[in-house]
């Protein structure tokens, strides 16, 4: 009995595994071998690919671009998560004592429903030095008009706030779902004993949303590190390579050079980073899961 | 006392959150002239939609040009359009295949499954750009460059996080209604369809859902495989769109036209669907 019915599960396995296995396949597993073929080459879209060993990754280590888009890349992300982090915890803190609004839920949502683009446009304009609100408001004050986008000390604090503004919300109400979970008779035990407000979110809060937070912060900066929308939008790495990204290295290499031997081999560089990232991600996950169940 | 200070906190939040939004309306009504002297009102003095009509391709050249657009072709309607299906092709049939392929890996038993399973999930750590350069050799091989199946293909099928959530999901489903239908004579299919996907409606929801506002956000892979102007999506028409800007200064009120435009499909979905949009985002926590 259970021998036949085994037999049956295989034949009808394959039919439901064959689109995902068909994809997975062709735009996964062959890509990602072929990717780490591109970046022992001297492949450039325009000749075959000839084998050139470590070249690429010796050119790369060598390459004081790249390590400056590293550090580039690593400063947005210090920016950019740091403040996106605590203004997410406020706001997710706030609404959690105060109110269950769908309503207002949605509306800090809506940023992050808006393709990059055009968070990076919309900004572009707020922030432009002529005739952007933002220096018109601060010309009002005396101060100004400042070169929010095109001052090299500025430009990558300016799109960290950007994205920060366009993430804030999402993050908020992930980490607001995960204050749900926390037990209401805590807080009501911890006020009567008359504990403040600030009081109850460092030592209720906070301790049990830990293991959200953390897979939170591990997916925010997953996402950070593979900031590229709004940098090519807005500054395509300029003012003098101050944003010059990873990601944006990577595709100038590619599809401006089309070193794409060389870009591959920064990408295999981008993927250790994140690979580690992720794996931390899924283990963050199941630890989560089991959790709950 | 305190409750006032957290509403004043929250509220300013999402004066911050409202308020860019406006002023691309806001410019977006403007004439492109008027912009130097008119910017500080919440309302445009002499409000216009010539911006609105010029990025949606109904005016004529020669109107658009004195109305500050460049006079190149330009039809935010229809890469709307082209947004619009490639969302909805990429999110029905990736739900889908990742539903069946979830259900696989979580109650059928054949050889090799888990190895394949972990397999599928290990692509999980490989960022999209580094499969993103074969992937851009492999489609202009097969000629799909600027063509719709080009652009969708990669995601069409897959993705192995709508994989790994759905298999989660369909773990969680209590047993016994299955097997009671295996006991009525179904097979795998058979309890498929009519068993596990109709019980399965939230968490399809949440990955259709979840699919199709990333997909709305899609940038670099349809800027490098869909520039052509027939299919062409919203996000790469905006890119196209600054980079045809006729003097030194962007042509900002057409740009904000077209931004507005942009926003207004994820609007509405945020309108009738926001309280399942609010609610995904319990579950998947990722991505």
């Amino acid at each position: 009995m259970s021998s036949t019915k085994q037999r049956d599960d295989r034949r009808a396995a394959w039919w439901f595994l064959a689109p995902v296995l068909t994809g997975f396949a062709v735009f996964y597993g062959y890509p990602a071998i072929r990717g780490a073929w591109y970046s022992v080459t001297d492949y450039t879209m325009l000749s075959t690919p000839a084998f050139v060993g470590a070249d690429n990754y010796d050119k790369l280590v060598h390459d004081s671009q790249f390590w400056r888009s590293l550090l580039v890349t690593i400063w947005y992300v210090v920016l950019n998560i740091g403040s996106q982090t605590v203004l997410a915890l406020l706001v997710a803190a706030l609404m959690h004592r105060l109110t269950r609004s769908v309503l207002l839920r949605a509306t800090l949502l809506l940023p992050w429903l808006v393709p990059n683009v055009t968070v990076g446009l919309l900004w572009m304009w707020l922030l432009d030095t002529n005739l952007g609100f933002v220096n018109h408001l601060l010309t009002s004050l005396g101060v100004g008009p400042v070169g929010f986008l095109t001052d090299a000390t500025l430009a990558m604090p300016s799109i960290a706030a950007i994205n920060t503004w366009a993430y804030t919300g999402y993050t908020a109400l992930l980490l607001y779902a995960g204050m749900l979970q926390i037990p209401q008779y805590l807080y009501e035990g911890a006020s009567i004993d008359g504990a403040g407000e600030w009081r109850m979110f460092r030592s209720i809060t906070l301790p049990l949303l830990r293991p959200i937070l953390a897979l939170v912060l591990v997916v925010s900066l997953i996402g950070s590190f593979q900031i590229f929308d709004t940098i090519a939008v807005t500054t395509q790495g300029d003012p003098a390579g101050a944003t010059r990204v990873l990601y944006y290295f990577i595709y100038q290499q590619a599809f401006s050079y089309f070193q794409m031997g060389y870009a591959s081999a920064a990408a295999v560089f981008l993927a250790l980073i994140l690979g580690i990232l992720t794996a931390v991600q899924l283990r963050l996950l199941r630890a989560s899961t089991s959790d709950l169940t | 006392m305190r409750r006032f200070l957290g509403w004043a906190v929250l509220g300013i939040i999402v004066v911050a959150t409202i308020f860019p939004f406006w002023w691309m309306i806001r410019t977006a009504l403007t004439p492109a002239g008027d912009l130097l002297t008119d910017n500080a009102g919440l309302l445009p003095r002499e409000p216009t939609l010539i911006n609105f009509e010029r990025v949606l391709g109904l005016t004529s050249e020669a109107e658009a040009r004195a109305a500050g657009g460049s006079g190149a072709h330009i039809d935010f309607a229809r890469y709307i359009l082209n947004s619009i299906i490639y969302c909805t092709l990429i999110a029905a049939f990736q739900t889908l295949f990742c539903a069946m392929a979830g259900y696989a890996f979580a109650r059928l038993r054949f050889p090799g499954r888990d190895l394949m399973f972990a397999i599928i999930i290990s692509a999980l750590m490989v960022p999209p750009i580094f499969t993103l350069l074969p992937n851009f050799v492999l489609v202009k091989d097969l000629g799909l460059i600027n063509k719709m199946a080009g652009m969708v293909a990669p995601t069409l099928l897959m993705t192995p996080f709508a994989v790994f959530f759905l298999r989660q999901f369909f773990l969680s489903l209590p047993r016994d209604v299955e097997e009671a239908a295996i006991l009525d004579g179904n097979g795998p299919w058979g309890i498929f369809w009519r068993i596990a996907l109709p019980m399965s409606r939230g968490p399809l929801i949440t990955i259709g859902l979840t699919t199709i506002v990333w997909a709305w956000k899609d940038f670099l892979w349809p800027l490098l495989v869909g520039r052509g102007e027939q299919n062409r999506l919203v996000t790469v028409a905006l890119g196209v769109f600054l980079q045809q800007s006729p003097n030194t200064q962007p042509d900002w009120t057409g740009l904000m036209a077209a931004s507005t435009l942009s926003v207004v499909p994820v609007a509405i979905l945020l309108i009738f669907m926001g309280k399942r949009l609010v609610q995904s985002l319990n579950f998947t926590g990722s991505k």
